[in-house]
């Protein structure tokens, strides 16, 4: 009977089951039909390790009420918030999840770390989640439009200085502290320059590449979860922080892949800097409006539509309306498909949780790849507040700065509506051919008024 | 030094089986993965209960970790949830 007497022992195999879990849970999270099913398994598992973990705190009625409290807060934050400002509060829980880390990692600090090892876990552990704290916080703020801080700003160019200030402090703590031991106090500056550095990381980075972002930090929040595990020789700290590394880490791949980008390009350049005068500044012709009206008339006799939505139905609140339009174009015997591209948006599969919400079944949306090779087919393709994925240049023209990203080829389709408020460039800045192309036809005006009033016309 | 060669292996290996498990997620799931995925990194909660509380300022760390990983796991699993009962089949 000798090891179950001792309490770390059973916390031990405790943690390897709930271990488990964590696998199935975000294995079963991936695939639409158990996804709700592996969330749940996920949060057994967190509740299996919490439980084991309560039992013997030193300081239970501390720790036991900062659970009850954060259980509120969190419990309310979830249940109230609208589910069209779901990426800024993914990232809010992620900063916190972060601020978590960064906290243990000063509390071990305190403790005095017992040999090299554990102090470089220390440092370690301490930037990667206070970066992820305040960098979630920025992103947070830009998601919900509380700050408009342009990339060339002095404000962004100061916060970015110091993020390369604190990476060269961090590797000073790291290395040379243990050595030289510093007159100075070097951890309180650590502390400050990882917060601040974390605010220099994510401003400078624009709203286009957030979804980017937000995989990244999301991935940061797992490795510093599991670097405390290390830490504190915790191994469901380590598998289940491990796993949220590799899910952030695919995500992030997969919108870096989706835009044609290196994720150094993203952080570090921008599109500002890399776009020289490539696009071409020839004659593009007029474009051609159409009316409400005419764009019914049209819609009325389509065989199949095609709808692309971008950033633009966020920001217009389109979505129920856009519902309503794809119904009454089915009940009229048209086939309706909604082509979602994988960058469309300000975070991963943005524009799939909008749709969700408005109802719409997700097995009528459809990826680039299944779309473009029947793109003929289609007799209008509707783009709603989208620019940059519908962009022809990325196929026809090398000197682009977007040439190569893979984009929903429109421009193939009989006929193109393109909704939109104005003329003006999308995120990459860069003016989009397919708005001079014969087959367009520009629907300017509100996103939401112009759905509507189409709408309405098939209701007349 | 051997218990954390042996800690560092679960970590590779965790990591190797993450990358493996979710690689061909379909774009539906990229926000309910994420948001799920945040909430499991909640799991610096266990970590933070085990802090020492030993002086006020140490206390005060503990809590507030205690305090901001729990908001960090049930805003996490709730938000997820609440998402993927959105998803619907035809």
């Amino acid at each position: 009977m000798g090891i179950f007497n001792d309490i770390t022992a059973i916390q031990n195999i405790i943690y390897i089951v709930a271990s488990i879990l964590f696998i199935s849970g975000i294995k079963m999270l991936g695939k639409e039909d158990t996804a709700v099913k592996g969330n749940f398994l996920s949060a057994l598992a967190m509740f299996i390790a919490v439980s084991v973990t309560v039992v013997d705190v030193v300081n239970p009625v501390v720790l036991i009420s900062g659970i009850a409290l954060g259980a509120i807060i969190g419990s309310t934050i979830a249940l109230k918030v609208k589910m069209t400002s779901i990426p800024e509060m993914v990232a809010l829980f992620n900063g916190f999840g972060g601020l978590a880390t960064f906290l243990i990692a000063w509390s071990e600090f305190n403790s005095i770390p017992d040999n090299l090892f554990q102090h470089i876990l220390v440092m370690t552990t301490l930037y990667i989640g206070g970066v992820t704290f305040t960098g979630s916080l920025v992103a947070y703020a830009k998601l919900a439009e509380k700050i408009k801080i342009a990339k060339t700003s002095i404000i962004t160019k100061f916060f970015t200085t110091i993020f390369y200030i604190s990476l060269a402090f961090l590797l000073y703590s790291v290395f040379v502290t243990p050595a030289i031991v510093p007159t100075f106090d070097f951890f309180t500056i650590l502390l400050v320059l990882t917060l601040l550095g974390g605010i220099g990381f994510v401003l400078p980075i624009g709203g286009g590449d957030m979804p980017v972002v937000i995989s990244l930090l999301n991935s940061f929040s797992g490795i510093a979860a599991a670097f405390a595990g290390l830490l504190l020789l915790n191994n469901v700290l380590i598998v289940a922080g491990s796993l949220v590394g590799a899910s952030g880490l695919i995500l992030t791949v997969i919108m870096a892949k989706a835009m044609n980008r290196s994720i150094s390009n993203i952080l570090f350049v921008g599109y500002a800097s890399s776009s020289s005068k490539s696009s071409s500044s020839e004659d593009q012709g007029e474009v051609s409006p159409i009316s409400v009206s005419d764009a019914y008339l049209i819609l009325e006799s389509a065989s199949s539509v095609l709808i692309i939505p971008g950033y633009g139905m966020a920001v217009a609140q389109a979505q129920h309306v856009v519902r309503e339009l794809g119904e009454l174009l089915e009940e009229n015997g048209t086939e309706v498909k909604y082509g979602i591209h994988p960058v469309a948006g300000r975070m991963p599969g943005h524009m799939n949780v909008l749709l969700a919400e408005a109802n719409v079944p997700y097995d009528v949306l459809a990826e680039p790849d299944d779309i473009n090779p029947i793109m003929d087919s289609v007799d209008v393709a509707v783009v709603i507040g989208a620019n940059d994925v519908v962009n022809p240049s990325a196929t026809e023209e090398p000197g682009s700065p977007i040439y190569g990203m893979p984009i929903i080829e429109v421009h193939n389709a009989k006929t193109v509506f393109v909704l939109k408020r104005s003329m003006s460039a999308g995120f990459a800045g860069v003016q989009n051919p397919l708005f001079f192309k014969q087959n367009t036809r520009m629907l300017f005006g509100d996103a939401k008024e112009s759905i509507g009033g189409l709408v309405s016309e098939f209701k007349d | 030094m051997e218990i954390y060669m042996l800690l560092g292996f679960v970590l590779i290996l965790s990591i190797y089986l993450g990358l493996e498990l979710i690689s061909k997620v379909p774009s539906t799931l990229h926000t309910p993965l994420m948001s799920g995925a945040n909430a499991i990194s909640g799991i610096a909660l266990v970590g933070a209960l085990v802090l020492s509380t030993d002086t006020n300022l140490q206390g005060a760390i503990a809590f507030l970790a205690v305090l901001f990983a729990s908001i960090n796991v049930f805003g996490g699993y709730l938000v997820t949830n609440r998402m993927l009962k959105m998803f619907k089949k035809k």
